[in-house]
């Protein structure tokens, strides 16, 4: 373990190295984008259907990461949001005959205004209190999707249908995991954006110390629930394209374990590291791939390497960033 | 049945319930009291508590049968090895943390957590596993309501396990050691309190009451499985912020209260027993939200 | 005199029945410099966390600039103009001196999310705004831009107290609270801080509370001193009639060290 553990952190030092100058910088990007683009095509469709998923956790795991790395928020029930935004899908395409592209806004929306109402009385409390509200949500969620008629119950809902975007049926596995592509790089670009703005150095002050950010003039409680509000919109875009893409959806997808493994991404590449969260997404996806073998022993080998981090490195493995100007 | 009947059924439905509640959620408490920590293992002490109970009177069955008298050799067996867990949880993985920002010990804490659930996962397959007693089916006929036996012990036993704890930090040495420090850990490290040894002891009392609990919602219900300490962790903290967090009468009172909203809860028209689980959380999030203090919880004006 | 900017009247503040501060009255006057000065423990710096929001008094009330302070939480205190530094130096650490002022601009700077995920030519109009308004503040208490990007808490002491300044000017107070600013400082330290001080007043406006032990840099830079003295102000003047007070001669002596505080 630890061998493994300092392989992967040489080498994504000197892949972090190799991204401090603007010509490999780029070059890299370009890189990333081809083997992107061409990936189907030459792996397959097993392949593809992994990336796809890995990319989907890209997503999820660059918005937690804006609630737990950016404001510091420890979040147990982010697979909630990811539900609101999936079940939203399913509800309005299959029983109210919605067209995708109009329910995906109301799915933002929607996840947006859970953020506020389960945020906005809950984010002034104590750090660990806010956990465990979070978990509690989490499993409210759950629950009342496994008990609701209009929810599918326990088997939940199928037959969601393939969206069209200008003449593109969205249908075949290649063609979602292009659409992943697309979402996860816009996740990747509006993480940057948001970490380099008044915003994004609101969280960072108010992670550092509440009190003199309070005492800066900075409105924590209106920070945080910013934050939070932005971590449920990834997700409900996230778990919409997930419901589109899968076409049925069960309550036990988001369960407390599926939050977990996102909130392992954030903090096995490194919290609030937009690179290390990348990194941790795939670790986390791929990571079981690679350990087919382990069997049941997979979930341990992860909350082991969770507690080792923890303990050894708990900034993640992605390495510390230089000072920025 | 006429009211009540059901109000007198449910009354000692949410008398066992609570009384898990309540033996689950003084190690919560107690914890939280000493080093702040909300411990999320906590909920997973309470199953490995099944766990060993479960081996520990398979073991001594043959000795001392498999009823009572066994269960509570296994009980106390159990209580003493996750005693050792507990501490050993806190010095390998609390211990270093303390220093560290909040969110790094929450996390630590999950991670912990998840490596219990894990090992147990993986240990057992993740079935679950039949806890096999002998436990009888008798009981007391008061009019048309029916006591078990078990619900009687179970019910006598945690309230026996409470008030040594109640005694044991009201009037005991170590006791006013333990709540010197949750008042004020640095002030007690100068006053010569041994501030480790009051943690580590914490930390024993109160992953062996889980174990407790543990053991006997095993045998009492028939079954463990490795995620039974989820959902009781969960509620067991929400019982621990009723009663007001740091508080250990404020624990008892709360996981009774919960027991009681719980069973109470299943007979409100159009929730039924299929939202139990909602209605504990609804429970949890608006008393942390309109009284975080709690019921006997102090309040304080925070100081910078 | 002119009119008070901040005027304090009963205000009594209690934890868990221990007084903390009883019955204070108190002003700073539009374009002072006032100082705040007692013993250890006379509740100066409890003083201060009631004038920007983090206590709550139990009674009486605080005006600033005709708005009742005591309804408004600490940030809305600094959105109405009175800025803070803190005892011990509270920089962001791990942060750059640079991001730290610019936390400062934070309450006077309005874009949002949106704004910066679409990179609107307002929000980066507004981000530059920032960069020069904060590079303003920073060279206007002495601190150069090559430090700018260095992490803030590996400064020198006596930078690291001027960034902090810097970072309160950030904020465009009307009244600038700083608590025990001199603390640490070596002697020509201390001088370039009284002129600082007198320049924040006279080239900024700003007018100045300051607490204070060190009695020379009391004397000099402050127009009136006020004495707090086990929760209760006791007396209220100039350098001269505060030096001649007997009660404040009394509660200093009270004090064991009291020659190292009453360096007159």
């Amino acid at each position: 373990m630890s061998q493994h553990d300092s392989v992967t952190t040489r080498l994504s030092a000197r892949i972090a190295a190799q991204f401090q100058t603007p010509a490999v910088r780029w070059g890299g990007i370009a890189l990333i984008l081809v083997f992107l683009a061409v990936l189907p095509a030459v792996f397959g469709q097993y392949a593809t259907v992994i990336m796809t998923n890995a990319l989907l956790y890209v997503v999820l795991a660059l918005g937690l990461n804006v609630v737990v790395g950016f404001a510091g928020l420890l979040d147990l029930g982010y697979a909630a949001f990811f539900a609101v935004g999936a079940y939203t899908i399913g509800i309005l395409t299959l029983e109210f005959g919605v067209n995708f592209w109009l329910a995906l806004p109301c799915a933002v929306v929607g996840a947006a205004i859970a953020g506020v109402i389960i945020g906005g009385p809950t984010l002034r409390l104590r750090s660990d209190y806010l956990a465990i509200v979070t978990l509690g949500f989490g499993e409210i969620v759950r629950f009342s999707a496994r008990n609701l008629a209009i929810t599918g119950k326990a088997s939940g809902l199928s037959g969601i249908g393939q969206p069209w975007l200008f003449g593109w049926h969205i249908a075949t596995p290649t063609d979602f995991y292009y659409v992943f592509c697309g979402l996860a790089i816009g996740a990747v670009i509006v993480s940057l954006r948001l970490e380099d703005s008044r915003l994004g150095r609101a969280w960072l002050y108010v992670r550092h110390d509440e009190d003199v950010a309070e005492a800066m003039g900075i409105n924590r409680v209106a920070v945080k629930l910013a934050a939070y509000v932005i971590g449920a919109i990834f997700a409900a875009i996230g778990g919409a394209f997930f419901a589109a893409n899968l076409g049925a959806i069960s309550p036990e997808s988001f369960s407390f374990t599926q939050s977990v493994l996102i909130l392992m991404a954030v903090i096995l590449g490194g919290m609030g590291k937009i690179p290390g969260v990348i990194l941790g997404a795939f670790i986390v996806i791929l990571g079981p791939e690679l350990l087919r073998n382990l069997g049941e022993l997979r979930l341990m080998v992860f909350a082991v390497m969770l507690l080792l981090i923890m303990l050894f490195r708990p900034s993640g493995i992605w390495p510390k960033r230089g000072t920025r100007s | 049945m006429s009211l009540l009947d059901i109000i007198s059924h449910q009354l000692v439905n949410g008398l066992v319930l609570g009384s898990f509640y309540a033996l689950v959620a003084l190690g919560y408490t107690m914890i939280f009291g000493v080093i702040k920590l909300l411990n999320f293992a906590h909920g997973d002490l309470y199953m490995v508590g099944g766990f060993l109970g479960f081996l520990s009177l398979s073991a001594v069955s043959s000795v001392v049968g498999a009823d009572w008298p066994g269960i509570f050799v296994a009980m106390f067996l159990s209580m003493i090895a996750v005693g050792f867990i507990g501490v050993v949880i806190e010095r390998v993985a609390y211990h270093p943390m303390l220093a560290a920002p909040r969110l790094s010990i929450l996390i630590t804490a999950l991670a912990v957590s998840l490596v219990l659930q894990n090992t147990v996962l993986a240990l057992t397959g993740g079935q679950y596993t039949a806890f096999q007693t002998d436990l009888g089916f008798g009981g007391l006929n008061l009019g048309s309501l029916f006591i078990s036996y078990n619900q009687m012990v179970l019910v006598a036993t945690a309230g026996v396990l409470m008030i040594a704890l109640h005694l044991f930090v009201n009037r005991t040495q170590f006791g006013r050691a333990m709540r010197a420090v949750s008042i004020d850990m640095d002030m007690s490290q100068l006053l010569g309190i041994n501030v480790s040894a009051v943690i580590a002891v914490t930390f024993f009392i109160g992953s062996a009451l889980a174990a407790a609990a543990g053991t006997m919602a095993g045998a009492y219900y028939g079954s463990i499985w490795y995620f039974m300490g989820f959902l009781i962790g969960l509620k067991a903290f929400t019982a621990a912020v009723i009663g007001g967090i740091g508080s250990i009468p404020g624990a008892m009172l709360g996981g009774l209260i919960l027991g009681l909203l719980e069973a109470f809860g299943t007979q409100i028209p159009f929730i039924g027993s299929e939202w139990k689980d909602v209605f504990s959380f609804a429970v949890l999030i608006l008393v942390l939200v309109l009284k975080p203090t709690g019921l006997l919880g102090k309040s304080e004006q925070e100081r910078m | 005199m002119t009119a008070a900017l901040l005027s304090l009247s009963g205000v009594s503040l209690a934890f868990a029945g221990n007084t903390v501060l009883q019955n204070v009255d108190f002003q700073v006057a539009e374009g002072a410099v006032v100082s705040l000065i007692g013993p250890n423990g006379a509740g100066k710096t409890s003083l201060f966390n009631c004038i920007t929001g983090f206590y709550k008094p139990q009674t009486g009330t605080i005006t600033f600039d005709g708005q009742a302070l005591l309804k408004l939480k600490p940030h809305r205190v600094t959105a109405a103009g009175i800025a803070r530094t803190f005892q011990n130096v509270r920089l962001f650490r791990e942060m750059t001196v640079m991001q730290n002022v610019m936390s400062g601009m934070h309450c006077r700077t309005r874009s949002g999310a949106i704004a910066a995920i679409l990179g609107l030519p307002s929000q980066r109009a507004e981000e530059a705004a920032i960069r020069e308004a904060c590079d303003d503040c920073l060279r206007f208490v002495g601190v150069t831009p090559d430090e700018y990007d260095r992490i803030a808490t590996t400064l020198a002491y006596g930078h690291q107290r001027r960034v902090e300044i810097a970072r309160a000017l950030a904020t465009q107070p009307k009244l600038l609270l700083l608590d025990e600013p001199a603390a640490g400082l070596n002697a020509g330290e201390k001088q370039e801080l009284i002129a600082l001080i007198r320049r924040i007043r006279d080239e900024r406006g700003i007018s100045v509370l300051l607490i204070e032990h060190d009695m020379g840099l009391v004397m000099q830079v402050s127009e009136r001193i006020s004495v707090l003295d086990h929760g209760a102000m006791i007396a209220d003047g100039t350098a001269r009639e505060i030096q001649a007070n007997p009660k404040v001669i009394e509660a200093y002596l009270g004090q064991e060290d009291a020659e190292a505080e009453l360096d007159f």
